[in-house]
């Protein structure tokens, strides 16, 4: 099985903070679990059978049962040792994960919509500030501070094998702070339910070197080419001239509206649709065509292109690279 | 002679309501049979007809119908789990698309805590309180049967909309500003915050009525220390759901007003608060898990008397033990929020309490072993279910913990690990138990028994089925499944759980369905109960099964805290106190903390005003969002409604003028 979107998988300090935790716990919830199942086992070994014509047994109400007091008192007196045991562990724990050096950190900025995720990379010149849509790149070793803020409702920022979730709240800013040590490519998905399309808000990690991490923003830094062959040049002319521009933007075209996903680099994304469907052409031309087959709801609304107005589309999409 | 005996003298019950027999001397305490106990029954019969059907005031009636209804949301809402099963039997499912079963799964989470959960307890309680109390009525019962009204037309009004595409489809917790104006328009949100409405209403009036009730119409002796622990557990919940309920009251109006008055109460962009909701939602929501557990504690100590056949060890510990539960479940509501940003001070002292209240917990389930260690064991299908509660509770418990870490609760929370918790707790913890009482009580309710055999396929089909369903989702939430999505894609590595687990529900369902045969089968065919088939200690078990119409020929005296068991002890039996009149619905009130007898008290008769003032406010409730100036008329008929009501009848006045002379 892959470790793609696993708790008990962690891939950074913060998740390993808490796997350790959790193992500690579970064996210690494990403990409790068969001593209470072995106690009543015990019971109901040595208590004899009766029916319902049986005498009752009211010698408990004249004599003190001393021996009963005492089982009770040790088991309840070492559950409460067991229960602080897991309260500091947990606070150790909780404490370790707000005690993360920032140092050299980079700075990203989730916002949640409907049902697809913005990552805008911050950057203190202005010019080097960039977006992307569903796919987050990391540099491994590195920490990373995510600032989140809801674009509509309520959502949650989770990627398991990096750290524990995080609520987008409207009319409030969050933070998480998190640091990949493995390289590899992690799944991330929206955790607090936030309408239709709730099951289809996943996006992408990608923790890897600093270089590779340094290599990836440069790029996504540049703005979209200009096509050069003439099916991708009508492609387009009909994204500036129909209804696309309305809502994507695409650095460095007139295409400058914020309602959608910033499609510059979009053909470099692996998916489509938070995670909806794998991006290739075929993908982006059943999406273009009707999301709303694909995801109920989506807020992209169905497109009745003629056939070679769609290919022109894909074609100049699958140059935004 | 015994106190059972001496109930049911030498004459056999068989009352006829034909006979119109006056007895010269009209005071209770003569046997059944006699005419002054005929008499008692004609007076606390519910009157004949439909109308009358609708008049019904008496305790058993209500908490009968009361019962019956609960389960049948519970049937219901469980056909909406099958069906998400279903759904998520497989990957890329497409039985029902996203708006269906986000519906679904709101109305299953919605009608099971509201309308299954909370209520079914309190319907347990109408009906035996008094029994167990040795009283004939509870304290208010024209309130009683207009809570059960309230809450009929409540159930009625959610799955009509769900019926009608109009279900709400925002969860069971309504997270503004997902259920606000802008996100869901229409009136689907609107049905969800009426139905707490609803909801709130009757179950603040049970609550209201059950502490009056276990406060002051207890049998005389019932001191405090004797009562018996499924009344402490009654007692406990209903304050519980008097401090709890108008939070999520007040919250769930604040919607409708944000949502049909353009209010903003919840919108960040004109100075309103989106974790407000959560707070006010979760300071209701996390006491109400308890207020489902803790009954399910009284069915538990009840049960396990019995079928140990000794009294429960550690009585007062018990007691304490429900009290500190429900003190601390309101210290905990903050765990539902931590992936919000709380402070790490506040994350910590909320992890500690709910570490703390495990304690409590943990008491009671070492008393019971105890209990049953130094017991004799009758094995029987009642006994069984609670069993069942020591495996799966203890498993949600110490998830529970788990949940309470901040830590791990981050990672774990809104998957499916929450989701194999909650069950683990609410069906371990409550229906488990709840199913042992339905085995227990069900001889008292009808008479007859229901047949064991049928009850272990029962118990051992719920059993294996519950940890097939729901043992599996601990993985799923811990390989990254959210919880509340309509389907998931096929590489993720959660098709065979979650198909193991599709499977498990199908086990629930032919468990479920024997239970169903089981009662259709053994309300008719049956063995005869006897008024006591477990040889049970409580006061309930004194009297014949099913109950009379007035409970008791006599109103029981009590010197023990199992009366019915108090001559295996010390060879005296509980005598009978005599003189209540038997031509009107008179009571018996006693003090709070000893029970002494203190003054006499004449019940409402039975009145169809409480029916058709639930009928007047269900159409004020539904009314204030379909035209917004109906919040404010809709008030006119149920004010006249309850003006009839409350309307002193000249006959009545005349006995009761009459009673006062009576010596």
């Amino acid at each position: 099985m892959n470790a793609l979107q696993d708790v008990l998988h962690p891939a950074g300090v913060q998740a390993g903070h808490i796997a350790h935790l959790w193992w500690f716990t579970v064996a210690l919830c494990a403990v409790v679990f068969v001593a209470i199942l072995a106690g009543l086992s015990y019971a109901l070994w040595r208590a004899p059978r009766a029916d319902a014509r049986s005498a009752p047994d009211m010698a408990s109400m004249d004599r003190p049962e001393s021996g009963a007091k005492r089982a009770v008192v040790t088991a309840v007196a070492l559950s409460i040792l067991g229960l602080l045991a897991l309260l500091g562990a947990s606070v150790a724990t909780d404490r370790a994960l707000a005690t993360l050096p920032l140092e050299n950190a980079v700075h990203i900025e989730v916002v949640g919509h409907q049902w697809w995720w913005q990552f805008n990379y911050d950057d203190p010149i202005p010019a080097r500030v960039f977006s992307t849509a569903n796919e987050m790149h990391i540099p491994v070793g590195r920490p990373v501070v995510i600032t989140l803020q809801a674009g509509d409702v309520i959502h949650s920022f989770w990627v398991p094998n990096l750290h524990g979730k995080k609520d987008l709240i409207p009319g409030r800013i969050t933070t998480i702070q998190l640091r990949a040590d493995q390289a590899g490519t992690y799944r991330g998905q929206c955790a607090e339910f936030c309408g239709l399309q709730h099951a289809f808000m996943a996006f992408t990690v990608v923790a890897e070197d600093d270089a590779a991490f340094q290599r990836w923003a440069d790029a996504q830094r540049k703005p979209a080419p200009e096509p050069t062959d003439a099916k991708a040049r009508r492609g387009h002319d009909l994204f500036m001239s129909g209804t696309c521009m309305m809502c994507h933007p695409i650095s460095g075209t007139t295409a400058n509206a914020r309602k959608a996903p910033d499609l510059t680099h979009i053909a470099s994304r692996p998916t489509l649709a938070a995670g909806t469907l794998p991006n290739d052409p075929q993908g982006l031309a059943a999406w273009i065509r009707d999301p709303q087959k694909l995801k109920p709801g989506a807020q992209m609304p169905a497109h009745h292109v003629p056939d070679d107005e769609l290919d022109a589309l894909v074609a100049y999409l699958e140059t935004l690279r | 002679m015994t106190f059972d005996a001496q109930l049911n003298s030498d004459a056999p019950f068989n009352f006829d309501p034909g006979r119109n027999q006056q007895p010269e001397d009209k005071r209770d305490g003569p046997p059944w049979g006699s005419p002054q106990a005929l008499e008692l029954e004609r007076t606390w019969r519910e009157p004949p007809g439909l109308v009358g059907w609708l008049s019904a005031v008496n305790h058993k009636s209500v908490g009968k119908r009361f019962i019956i209804t609960a389960f049948c949301v519970f049937l219901a809402a469980g056909l909406l789990a099958a069906a998400m099963r279903l759904q998520l039997a497989r990957p890329d499912n497409h039985l029902l698309g996203p708006d269906l079963y986000n519906q679904i799964f709101t109305l299953h989470g919605t009608a099971m805590m509201f309308l299954f959960a909370v209520p079914v307890m309190q319907a347990m309680a109408v009906y035996l309180l008094p029994l167990m109390l040795g009283t004939r009525s509870t304290a208010f019962p024209r309130m009683t049967a207009y809570a059960y009204w309230m809450y009929l037309f409540g159930a009625l009004m959610i799955f009509a909309a769900f019926f009608l595409r109009a279900g709400p489809d925002a969860g069971w917790f309504e997270y503004v500003p997902l259920s606000g104006p802008e996100y869901t328009p229409g009136h689907r949100s609107d049905y969800w915050a009426q139905l707490i409405s609803f909801t709130e209403v009757s179950g603040l009036l049970v609550s209201v009525d059950v502490v009056t009730t276990v406060f002051k119409l207890r049998a005389p002796g019932m001191t405090l220390a004797r009562m018996p622990l499924f009344a402490w557990a009654m007692l406990v919940t209903a304050f519980m759901i008097i401090f709890a309920m108008p939070a999520v009251m007040t919250a769930s109006t604040m919607l409708l007003f944000d949502r049909t008055f353009s209010f903003h109460f919840f919108n960040p962009s004109d100075g309103g608060d989106a974790l407000l909701w959560q707070h006010l939602f979760w300071f209701f929501g996390h006491p109400e898990v308890y207020f489902i557990f803790i009954p399910a504690l009284g069915f538990m100590s009840s049960i396990i008397a019995t079928f140990a056949r000794r009294p429960i060890y550690g009585h007062p510990a018990m007691v304490l033990s429900l009290i500190a539960t429900a003190f601390f479940s309101f210290g905990l509501w903050v765990h539902h929020m931590f992936a919000t940003s709380v402070p790490e001070l506040g994350k910590a002292f909320f992890t500690a309490m709910s570490m703390m209240i495990a304690i409590p917990s943990a008491v009671q389930i070492f008393c019971w072993i105890v209990t049953l260690a130094t017991g004799r064991l009758n094995i029987r299908a009642p006994l069984l279910f609670v069993l069942g509660f020591f495996f799966i509770l203890t498993l949600g418990g110490l998830t529970g913990l788990i949940l309470g870490s901040v830590p791990l609760d981050l990672q774990v929370h809104d998957t499916y690990f929450v989701v194999a918790h909650l069950h683990y707790v609410l069906i371990g913890g409550a229906v488990f138990p709840l199913f042992g009482a339905f085995y227990y009580w069900f001889p008292k309710i009808t008479g007859r028994m229901l047949d064991e055999t049928l009850g272990r396929w029962n118990f051992w089909l719920f059993f294996i089925g519950f940890n097939v369903t729901f043992y599996p989702m601990h993985h799923l939430g811990l390989r990254g499944m959210p919880r509340r999505v309509y389907t998931y894609p096929a590489d993720m590595g959660w098709n065979t759980l979650n198909l193991v687990s599709s499977i498990g529900a199908a086990i629930i369902a032919v468990s479920v369905l024997l239970f169903i045969v089981n009662v259709l089968k053994s309300r008719r065919a049956g063995a005869p109960a006897g008024d006591n088939p477990w040889g049970a200690p409580t006061l309930e078990w004194a009297t014949t099964s099913p109950p009379a119409w007035c409970n008791f020929a006599a109103i029981p005296v009590v010197s023990s805290r199992e009366p019915l068991w108090q001559g295996a002890r010390d060879a005296t039996s509980p005598g009978h106190v005599a003189g209540l009149a038997t031509d009107v619905r008179e009571g018996l009130v006693t003090t709070v903390v000893d029970a002494l007898p203190d003054h006499r008290y004449v019940y409402p008769s039975p009145s169809i005003w409480p029916f058709i003032a639930a009928l007047a406010t269900t159409f004020w409730f539904i009314g204030s969002f379909y035209m917004p100036t109906a919040m404010a008329w809709g008030m006119i008929p149920v004010i006249i409604a309850l003006t009839f009501w409350f309307w002193p009848a000249q006959d009545e006045t005349r006995k009761h003028l009459l009673l006062e002379k009576r010596a």
